[in-house]
């Protein structure tokens, strides 16, 4: 279970965009993951809470995109999608591919909400 | 993928970046920032820093994984009694608890640096840092790196190493790296360690393995492997020596930069390039 350290990762680069901005807080926080990232989403899902508390990012949303796995051809060039324990070309049928997308574990964006200008916040 | 050039924009995810894309909106009083960074980020850049130390002083730095048990540890035994005094070799060991893999390396007169992970199911780039603090590089050719025996979490991980290597003992079944294309996929080779028992267990084909692998699209060569009878050794040793020609060649084409001025603060997460 890694899941936990990556999320604190996470969060700790979040912290570190946010400081820099000079950000309030963060209200949202996309991710990008693909299947072959060797990171169970779940999991990850159930450890942010965990690793955003206390943080400036502590009432985010994690929004998670899923990305696809897609291969590309080394014999016919074709591009198709694929499985995580089948990486093979859908036109040739060949095993010489390479991954174009589907192993990603990624921070895509930040909102953050600006010092200044900031609506004033509701006490929870 | 590197998090500078733009290469970490993939066909995956290049719609959402596009200008009108799911990332791009923003509510007013907010600002969207987009950042495309690994989630492990931090760890990428130690990893990389590490790889540079390890390059300085011209060391291979190759990472064992696999399963627990499927002998890494005895691997590295026969490796190093084979090797003699041709290559000289350092070992960093993790493990969650214990002493006793390292134990069994000094006993073989070899330099060995154990990391207790505690509840840590991985080895991170972190933890290699700080073991090579207690480490003179210039002493050694080779660093081994035993990671933590699981076949998930340590895939995630780059520690700076230059090679990974997974061991598939023929106890485990021939399908693991349908199991676990993660860990496989990252492997540069795979090996097919106890190969001494596959008259025993018939069951495990090295051929099925082989196909398993194929459908991983791993182009990482194969080497059945039995650290109790040797067969297998010379490739093994073969391919090490290989490894090692190989950064050589890379490395005066790519010289690390000797005016690298490496100081290191002796506690924990403190980094200075």
């Amino acid at each position: 279970m890694h899941e936990l350290a990556i999320c604190q990762s996470l969060m700790e680069q979040v912290e570190s965009i946010a400081q820099e901005r000079d950000a309030k807080s963060v209200t949202s926080i996309t991710i990008g993951m693909g299947p072959l990232s060797g990171v169970e989403v779940q999991l990850l899902k159930n450890a942010y809470p965990i690793a955003s508390a206390g943080t400036v990012a502590q009432d985010a949303e994690l929004v998670i995109e899923h990305l696809p796995i897609k291969v590309k051809c080394s014999q016919c060039g074709s591009e198709s999608d694929a499985l995580p324990n089948k990486l093979t070309c859908k036109q040739c049928g060949d095993w010489r591919t390479t991954l174009i997308s589907g192993d990603e574990m990624m921070l895509m964006s930040l909102e953050l909400e600006k010092t200044k200008g900031a609506q004033p916040e509701i006490m929870h | 993928m590197c998090d500078t050039c733009g290469c970490n924009i993939t066909h995956g995810n290049e719609s959402l970046i596009r200008p009108g894309g799911k990332l791009q909106k923003t509510e007013s009083g907010k600002e969207a920032v987009t950042v495309l960074h690994s989630l492990l980020h931090e760890n990428d850049h130690t990893a990389k820093h590490n790889r540079n130390h390890f390059d300085q002083h011209n060391v291979l730095a190759i990472n064992l994984m696999s399963s627990p048990g499927a002998g890494k540890t005895a691997l590295l035994e026969a490796t190093i009694q084979q090797m003699g005094e041709g290559l000289r070799i350092a070992v960093i060991e993790g493990d969650l608890e214990t002493e006793n893999d390292a134990e069994r390396i000094r006993k073989l007169g070899v330099k060995a640096i154990q990391i207790a992970t505690g509840s840590a199911c991985h080895l991170d780039a972190h933890m290699i840092h700080q073991a090579l603090h207690n480490l003179d590089l210039s002493e050694y050719d080779i660093v081994f790196i035993e990671n933590v025996g699981n076949l998930v979490c340590p895939a995630s991980f780059d520690l700076g190493q230059h090679a990974n290597v997974a061991l598939l003992s023929v106890p485990e079944g021939d399908d693991k790296p349908a199991k676990y294309p993660v860990m496989f996929r990252t492997a540069d080779l795979v090996m097919i360690s106890k190969c001494d028992l596959l008259p025993i267990l018939d069951d495990f084909d090295p051929e099925r393995a082989k196909k398993y692998l194929q459908d991983i699209a791993s182009t990482a060569p194969i080497i059945a492997l039995s650290s109790k009878n040797l067969s297998g050794m010379n490739n093994w040793i073969e391919w090490i020596s290989h490894q090692i020609e190989e950064r050589i060649a890379y490395l005066e084409e790519h010289p690390v930069q000797s005016g690298h001025h490496h100081h290191h603060e002796h506690h924990d997460d403190s980094l200075t390039v």
